[in-house]
């Protein structure tokens, strides 16, 4: 079929700039093909490229005696001992699950499942971050309900436990929601499968679903604003099959235990295109495709087509060759396409040959090396101004309203679609901070966590990924474990304006040094740009997964308070309401400072923590909403009341950092507030909890009809 | 006693059954649908939760077509053991080895909590270890869990002590609060909710182990 004529408009459609289009020429001294400007335009746009945030991701810790394998590959592995490795990344499938729900944010976690299995682990709990717009939003339930049946959907009938995760509503998201899936896995650290391919004439070979013609251009989508042709781009999402995932999971683990792999990549953003050109660069290789051995779902599918299909559940892999029948017979059993498409050549060449002829003939690590990289142009924002105007509430109307907004009710309605005990191994499921899950067959546990306070960030980036960071870490902390490593998904608006960039350049200089200072460098990540509608940016939202160790069950910090126990909060409180969530739900502002993080205070507060565990009945960090939050959302958990003894509204609901709340017996607290002041840690007593009574200061409520408020709330606000 | 798991394109709960059986003490062979035979001296079987063929058609309706299913059929003609667990449940009505069948939750979600049940019958090998009445607490995670019968077929159950667990606060809009149910020899075992995901008190609740133990104990001479 002939191919389409170049033009400035084709090339425009493809997202590819003038002066990207003009290294084209000059790498190729000639004209690309209609499928060769597809590859280019697959490989250099946002999303695969990195181009305006590579400058920046350079300057990110990642490593430690504990890191086996940091960013670059499909996802980061770290070593938890007794030859284990836990191997995780959180990705964002965003503009897809604006454009469709379900099947967006369904895909985008079977993304994020095939980049931890294609590595030899056997997925073992996944989470999700959730941004929506405002809940009266016309659109808002609609998503809502679609992004929560689709990860639900998917997850569960892939049969992987989803342990944590964050919803929140902001305006800013009105056009743009986020959906950033995480997911880990486990395996033997020296069974562990990388992308490079090896050796000249092996063949390639195509694993799982076959190709259709969904998701075409996907990723190029992916990497623009919306605006009011966004139904014209519902093509561009691909479908989900979990069923077959599960299939190709199954298949994959018994494949590599065969010993048949030399390399394995899932076909993820911009399929058999960028997946190949990885294991060809990783492993300074040419490679050569045949598209006539394509597993084909379509009738009469082009070369571009194929090249840029993003259809679901596909893997290539390098085979030993004198295992192919071995492996066929593997594909065979479950049920799944295996075909030999291709060879490794050695050549720097990607070479594609369709019916006989030649589609795309390009140097293939030209592809990646010359891709295009942006210093863009960035300004500090301006530093807020302190927060001045005094704040008068009710200290439990306060409470109140905070528990009616759906950011902060209970997520019951979210998380009782997901399957959160499946693998049999779920210690803590979510609701109550990280989410704890046993490694299996063994006496350790990992313990996850997704964090970011977009608000703070948008205030003041820097101390807004620091914070992110820090309270990530501090979740882990509050259930016993170590925190080992981070996975970062940076959501932002357009980097092209430099005010945009500024956040992704102040939130990246907080990531770095608050990593740096907790020990808890970023293994694997993704990038997120362009999420703008009609000009309008979200919040800026850098989402920090983390994922803690605990050598045994026995340090878990996982008790609810009891009776008579006593509140107290280890760190310093100043009472900071500069942008926390009592002014944002109870007043409609957002103004002030993000709260300030003490980096040193942080680690010296969590490392007391875990050393005086012993005391501990129950603990969780300090975070948006402060104590009286934290406190309510405890005693509620315990079905029991609390009094906080102070009703200053700078005490209750200042945001402060390095901060955690525990419950301990009469004999503990005491000994906790020894341990502080011999430590030099701030331990305070500040109430107590039990009764059937919520108590702030001279304020208070029935338990029970605030709990109503409380777990009614989402529901009412996506119905 | 020998336990046999299958495993369907699609079961996900295989290895959480396997790890139940064997922490009960049985001995447990894993087993692929599309062997046409159980191995020798298998006294249950056990058919896991999860979406056999991805549940696409309707929930168990292609799993209950597998060469395998011909091989458990006659196994539960002969009288053996049958423990079908959610998909599993499903699985066995798709099959005919129990009557009725498992429809669209009533709020038509997905539905993953832990529930209260009551244990309706004690006469079984696998409810003996409890009082007929007795509470327990199981977790449910099912699409699929509401369960239907015409009322000839409720009332026989009935008749029959044959409902083995109901919900307390029904999840799903199941008839008669109806969790689990047993085939007319009382060897053959349906429910929806989860005994393997609450063996061990890490997993916040013991009340499935007792399943497991009881039914060792119909293999123990007495």
């Amino acid at each position: 079929m002939a191919e389409p004529e170049i033009t400035e408009d084709l090339i425009a459609a493809h997202g590819l700039k003038p002066e990207e289009y003009a290294r084209i020429l000059q790498i190729l001294n000639r004209e690309p093909s209609f499928t060769e400007l597809g590859i280019f335009s697959a490989m250099w746009n946002e999303h695969c490229s990195y181009k305006s945030s590579k400058k920046w991701l350079r300057t990110l810790p990642t490593e430690g005696p504990q890191v086996i394998c940091g960013p670059g590959e499909n996802a980061g592995v770290v070593d938890i001992g007794d030859g284990l490795a836990v191997i995780f990344k959180m990705e964002s499938h965003n503009h897809p699950s604006y454009i469709e729900p379900h099947q967006g944010a369904a895909t985008g976690v079977g993304g994020i499942l095939r980049d931890v299995f294609t590595m030899g682990a056997r997925p073992v709990a996944a989470m999700n971050a959730l941004s929506f717009g405002e809940p009266g939003h016309p659109k808002t339930a609609h998503l809502v309900k679609g992004v929560v049946e689709g990860i639900g959907g998917y997850g569960n009938a892939f049969g992987v436990p989803t342990v944590g995760g964050e919803v929140r509503f902001h305006r800013a998201y009105n056009g743009n929601c986020l959906v950033n899936a995480f997911a880990a896995g486990i395996a033997e650290a020296d069974a562990i499968f990388y992308s490079a391919a090896s050796g000249v004439g092996m063949p390639v070979v195509y694993l799982g679903a076959k190709t259709g013609r969904d998701g075409v251009g996907g990723a190029t989508m992916a990497s623009a604003e919306f605006d009011d042709t966004i139904e014209e781009k519902r093509p561009t999402v691909q479908v989900g099959d979990p069923f077959t995932e599960k299939r190709l999971l199954e298949a994959c683990l018994e494949l590599m235990a065969s010993g048949a792999v030399i390399s394995i990549q899932d076909m993820g953003a911009a399929g058999l295109t960028c997946s190949a050109v990885e294991m060809g660069d990783k492993g300074r290789l040419g490679i050569r495709l045949t598209l006539d051995a394509v597993p084909q779902r379509e009738a009469a599918m082009t070369a571009y087509e194929m090249m840029l299909s993003e259809s679901q559940e596909r893997m290539l892999m390098v085979l030993k060759p004198e295992m192919e029948d071995a492996a066929r017979a593997i594909f065979d059993k479950w049920d799944l396409d295996f075909a030999i498409v291709g060879e490794t050549i050695p050549e720097d060449r990607f070479l594609i040959v369709h019916g006989n002829e030649v589609k795309a003939d390009l140097p293939l690590s030209q592809l990646s090396s010359q891709a295009p990289e942006y210093d863009r142009p960035w300004i500090e924002p301006p530093r807020p101004a302190p927060l001045t105007e005094p704040v008068e509430i009710d200290p439990v109307a306060g409470l109140r309203t905070l528990i009616s907004a759906p950011s902060y009710a209970h997520k019951a309605w979210v998380w009782e679609q997901y399957d959160t005990m499946v693998m049999g191994d779920t210690v803590r499921s979510p609701g109550l901070g990280a989410g704890v899950v046993r490694v299996h067959g063994t006496g350790k546990a990992l313990a996850f966590t997704s964090d970011v306070t977009p608000r703070y960030v948008k205030a003041n980036p820097v101390e807004g990924g620091r914070q992110a960071v820090a309270e990530a870490w501090r979740n882990l902390v509050a259930v016993g474990a170590r925190p080992l490593a981070a996975t970062d998904n940076l959501n932002f608006g357009n980097p092209e304006k430099p005010e945009i960039m500024g956040q992704f350049v102040g939130a990246i200089k907080g990531i770095g040094e608050a990593c740096r200072a907790l020990d808890m460098p970023i293994v694997s990540g993704n990038v997120s740009l362009y999420n703008e509608t009609d000009g309008q940016a979200i919040l800026p939202t850098p989402t920090i997964g983390a994922v803690g160790l605990l050598d045994s069950l026995d340090d878990l910090i996982g008790g609810l308070p009891a009776e008579a126990d006593t509140a107290l909060v280890i760190g310093a409180s100043a009472g900071h309401l500069g942008q926390s969530a009592l002014l944002a739900e109870a007043f409609g502002i957002e103004a002030g400072d993000a709260p300030p993080v003490d980096l040193a205070a942080e680690r010296r507060n969590g490392t007391f923590l875990l050393d005086n565990r012993a005391h501990l009945r129950a603990a969780t960090d300090l975070s948006d909403g402060g104590l009286a939050l934290a406190a309510f959302e405890m005693a509620e958990a315990a079905g029991i009341g609390v009094a906080l003894d102070s009703g200053d509204l700078g005490h209750l609901f200042g945001e402060d950092q390095a901060r955690y709340l525990v419950a301990c017996d009469a004999a503990g607290a005491a000994a906790l507030i020894a341990a502080g002041a011999a430590a030099g840690v701030p331990v305070a007593a500040v109430g107590r909890f039990g009764g059937d009574r919520v108590r702030l200061g001279e304020s208070e409520a029935a338990l029970d009809e605030l709990s109503s408020v409380y777990r009614a709330a989402f529901a009412a606000a996506v119905a | 006693m020998k336990a046999a798991v299958i495993t369907f394109p699609g079961s996900n709960c295989d290895r959480d059954l396997a790890v139940a059986f064997a922490a009960a003490g049985a001995e447990v062979a894993r087993v692929w649908h599309k062997e046409d035979a159980l191995p020798a001296g298998t006294d249950v079987v056990g058919i896991p939760g999860g979406f056999s063929y991805g549940d696409y058609l309707r929930c168990g309706a292609i799993a209950a077509q597998s060469p395998v299913m011909a091989a458990v059929r006659a196994h539960a003609a002969r009288g053996g053991y049958v423990l079908g667990i959610c998909n599993g449940f499903q699985v066995l009505t798709e099959s005919g080895l129990l009557p009725g069948a498992l429809m669209r939750n009533a709020s038509l979600k997905f539905i993953c909590k832990r529930v209260g049940l009551r244990v309706a019958t004690a006469d079984s090998a696998y409810t003996a270890g409890w009082q007929a009445g007795q509470r327990i607490s199981l977790p449910v995670a099912h699409h699929d869990g509401n369960f239907a019968i015409d009322a000839e077929g409720l009332a026989r159950l009935k008749g029959e002590d044959r409902i083995a667990f109901t919900y307390v606060d029904n999840p799903n809009g199941s008839v008669a609060d109806i969790a689990g149910i047993l085939s007319d020899n009382r060897r053959v075992l349906g429910l929806m909710p989860h005994p393997e995901r609450a063996i061990d008190p890490a997993q916040g609740g013991t009340d499935g182990a007792m399943l497991f133990r009881a039914l060792m104990g119909a293999f123990v001479p007495v």
